[in-house]
C-alpha cells in the first residue's frame, strides 16, 4: 500500500491509500479521514471517505492549498498507528431476490447487457463459477458486508464482502448504463454490492430489492426520523433472503410505522478478522440474532 | 407576497449558494451553476448575496407578481419584459402588483438568475433552498417549478429601479470559451501524448449538459498508460476503485468524451479523473450552450488561486458600485 496525495482543482485534497480495494485500504482511509475531522482544521468544509481513498474539500481563501496538504499528510502516521478497531452496528437488510420489479427492468434493458439471453443473476452465477443461481444467492447473503462508502447519489451505500479475496464475487457493470433502476434495488458491480436509494439511472447488475427504506427526505419513515440517510461508512450489513409474503408484510409495516430494523452493536477488529474471518463473522451474526 | 408561475419555462428551479456538508452522504452542494451571476442579482435588489433566486435555463418563465417588488436578471442574454415592456439586464427594475415578468428568446449564454427583493422563501432542506430533484430536496417539494406554483418571497419592495452592474463586471465566457484546468487526481493514468492532446484539441459542449455535469465531444480519444487493472477497479482502463469526485473534476469514461461534474454532481464513482476545472471558472460552464466551442487551458495552482482572487475582486467591485 502506498499513499498518494493530489489536488482536485483548487478546493480539494484527494488521498488514495491504495489503487486496489482491500479492507486494509478501507480502514486506513476511514481512520485517516476521521483524524482529519478530529483535527478540526479551519477552512475544511467537507470530508468524504471512500472505499480506498478519501477527499477533503477546503476553502482556499481560509487555508492555503499547500498548508492543508501538509496538515493532511501529517495525520497519516496517526492513521497508521491507530487501532484498527471499530465500534459499529450490524444491520439485517431483508432482500427479495429474483423479484418481479428488477426482473421487469432488466428485461427492458437486455440489449445493454453482456448476456441478453439470461437474467443478471444467471450471468453473475455463471461467471463466478456457481452451479446454480440459488448457490450464488447464498454466497451473496451468507457472510456479512462492510459499508465502505456512502454516495454516488443521496444515501446509496457501497458494500464490500467480509470474505477472503478469492471468495469475493465479481461482476462487470452493464455494457451501457440503464436509464432506470427501481428504488431499493440491491445491485452489484466490480467487487461491490449496493442499494439504490432512489429510482434512476444505474449500471450495476440487479439481484433483488429490499422493502426497507434507506433514504427519506421527508423523514416520515420511523427509522429515518432522526436523519434522512440511514447508512454511514463502517456499518456492517447482513442480507436476509425473504419471499414475496415477507416482502409485502415489511412494506405494510413500514407504511404503518411499526417496522423496526434488526440492529446490534458490535466491535470489529481488523487483525482479529484477518486471523479468523469465519469466526469473527459468526460472532457478529450471533449478536445480530440476539438483537 | 407570492410569485405566481404562469409558465415555468424549460427547467426553472429555485437555487441559492447550496448546502455544504453532506457530500459524504451523496448529497451534493447544489445551488446556482453561475454563482457569480446569482450573487450579482441579489446585490442589485438589496438581498443577502446568498438569497434564493430562480435559475432558468435556455427559456425564461412567466411570472405574475402579487405585490410590488424590485427585480434583477443576470447571467445569459434573454430579453426581459414586464407587461411586454423591455427591461435592462444586470440592472434593477420594478415589477408592480399584478404585472407579469416574461422573456423573449435566448440570445447568448445559457442560464439567467432572477432575484426578487426579499428573496424566495420556500422551506429550507439541510440548510438550503436549492432544488436537488434526484434526492427530492429543496425547491418546491423537491422539484423544479411548475405552472400554478405560488412561490413565497420575503416581501420587501427593495431599493427600486436603476441600480446597475457596469459592463466590464458582467462576467461571461469568451469565444471559444476557455476553461482553466489544474491537472491532478488520476492524471498519471494518461499517456503524455493523450495529456497534451486534451489541451490542444478543440471540444464542443455535447447535448448531455445539465446541472450534474457537462459532456464534451470532438477531441481525440485519450490513451491510457498500460497496466494490469487493480483488484476491484473494473476491466476498462478508465476504471478505478470507486472513489470520491471533486466538483469540477473531469472524468473521461472509455477515454472518449470528457464530463465535467458540476453543482448536482454524483459524489463518487468508478471512473478516473484527469484533474479539475478551477473554482473561478465553474460559473462560466453554467453559461455554455450545447455546441459551444471550448478549449481547456492547463494552469498550475498559483494561477488557479490568482483567478480565484480576480473573480472575488470583481464581486467586491460590484459591491462598491452598488453602495
Amino acid at each position: 500500500m502506498k499513499t498518494r496525495y493530489t489536488f482536485g482543482g483548487d478546493e480539494h485534497v484527494y488521498v488514495e491509500m491504495d489503487d486496489e480495494m482491500s479492507l486494509d485500504a478501507f480502514f486506513k482511509s476511514l481512520s485517516m479521514s476521521n483524524a482529519v475531522r478530529d483535527a478540526k482544521i479551519e477552512g475544511v468544509t467537507e470530508i468524504c471517505p471512500a472505499n480506498a481513498s478519501f477527499q477533503v474539500r477546503f476553502d482556499p481563501d481560509v487555508i492555503a492549498p499547500d498548508d492543508i496538504m501538509a496538515k493532511v499528510k501529517e495525520l497519516e502516521h496517526k492513521a497508521e498507528t491507530a487501532e484498527k478497531r471499530l465500534t459499529t452496528r450490524i444491520i439485517e437488510i431483508p432482500v427479495f431476490y429474483k423479484d418481479p420489479w428488477t426482473h421487469e427492468t432488466l428485461m427492458r434493458f437486455r440489449e445493454r447487457h453482456q448476456d441478453p439471453n439470461g437474467t443478471d443473476l444467471d450471468y453473475a452465477a455463471k461467471i463466478n463459477g456457481y452451479a446454480s443461481v440459488d448457490d450464488f444467492i447464498e454466497a451473496h447473503h451468507s457472510q456479512p458486508w462492510f459499508v465502505s462508502m456512502v454516495g454516488f447519489v443521496a444515501g446509496l451505500p457501497f458494500l464490500y464482502q467480509l470474505v477472503e479475496r478469492e471468495k469475493q464475487l465479481q461482476v462487470p457493470k452493464y455494457l451501457s448504463p440503464r436509464t432506470d433502476t427501481p428504488k431499493l434495488t440491491v445491485g452489484y458491480g466490480g467487487c461491490f454490492s449496493c442499494i439504490y436509494s432512489v429510482r434512476g439511472a444505474g449500471g450495476y447488475q440487479m439481484f433483488g430489492v429490499t422493502p426497507m427504506p434507506i433514504y427519506d427526505p421527508e423523514q416520515k419513515v420511523a427509522h429515518l426520523k432522526d436523519f434522512m440517510v440511514f447508512f454511514k461508512p463502517g456499518d456492517i450489513v447482513k442480507w436476509k433472503p425473504i419471499d414475496r409474503a415477507e416482502y409485502d408484510a415489511i412494506v405494510a409495516a413500514v407504511e404503518d410505522g411499526t417496522y423496526v430494523p434488526r440492529i446490534a452493536e458490535v466491535e470489529f477488529d481488523l487483525d482479529e478478522f484477518n486471523a479468523d474471518m469465519r469466526g469473527t463473522n459468526a460472532k457478529m451474526l450471533e449478536a445480530l440474532n440476539d438483537a | 407576497m407570492t410569485l405566481k408561475i404562469k409558465n415555468p419555462g424549460l427547467a426553472t428551479s429555485i437555487q441559492d449558494l447550496g448546502r455544504i456538508g453532506y457530500f459524504h452522504l451523496g448529497i451534493p452542494l447544489g445551488g446556482a451553476m453561475d454563482r457569480y451571476a446569482l450573487r450579482a442579482a441579489n446585490m442589485l435588489v438589496g438581498n443577502d448575496e446568498g438569497a434564493a433566486c430562480l435559475e432558468a435555463v435556455f427559456m425564461g418563465p412567466e411570472i405574475e407578481f402579487t405585490q410590488t417588488a424590485t427585480v434583477a436578471v443576470t447571467g445569459a442574454q434573454l430579453p426581459i419584459k414586464v407587461d411586454g415592456e423591455y427591461q435592462e439586464a444586470w440592472t434593477s427594475f420594478v415589477v408592480k402588483a399584478g404585472q407579469t415578468l416574461s422573456f423573449d428568446f435566448l440570445q447568448s449564454g445559457a442560464r439567467i438568475y432572477i432575484a426578487v427583493s426579499g428573496g424566495i422563501t420556500t422551506p429550507e432542506a439541510l440548510g438550503s433552498r436549492s432544488t436537488y430533484p434526484i434526492g427530492a430536496l429543496g425547491g418546491v417539494e423537491g422539484r423544479a417549478i411548475q405552472t400554478g406554483d405560488e412561490l413565497p418571497t420575503g416581501g420587501s419592495e427593495g431599493p427600486g429601479a436603476g441600480r446597475t452592474v457596469s459592463e466590464p463586471l458582467r462576467r461571461k465566457p469568451g469565444t471559444p470559451a476557455s476553461l482553466r484546468v489544474l491537472p491532478g487526481l488520476y492524471w498519471h493514468r494518461l499517456t503524455d501524448e493523450a495529456g497534451a492532446g486534451f489541451f490542444e484539441d478543440e471540444w464542443k459542449v455535447a447535448p448531455e449538459a445539465d446541472r450534474m455535469g457537462y459532456r464534451f465531444k470532438g477531441g481525440r480519444p485519450l490513451e491510457f498508460v498500460d497496466r494490469e487493472q487493480p483488484f476491484g477497479a473494473g476491466a476498462d482502463p478508465s476504471n478505478i476503485v470507486d472513489g470520491c469526485y471533486s466538483y469540477g473534476s473531469i472524468q473521461v469514461p472509455g477515454g472518449t468524451e470528457p464530463i465535467v461534474l458540476h453543482r448536482d454532481a454524483v459524489s463518487g464513482g468508478g471512473y478516473f479523473t484527469l484533474g479539475a476545472v478551477i473554482s473561478a471558472d465553474m460559473d462560466l460552464i453554467g453559461q455554455l450552450q450545447p455546441h459551444t466551442s471550448v478549449k481547456f487551458e492547463k494552469v498550475d495552482m498559483a494561477k488557479a488561486l490568482d483567478a480565484r482572487k480576480e473573480r472575488k475582486g470583481m464581486l467586491a467591485r460590484i459591491r462598491e458600485e452598488l453602495v
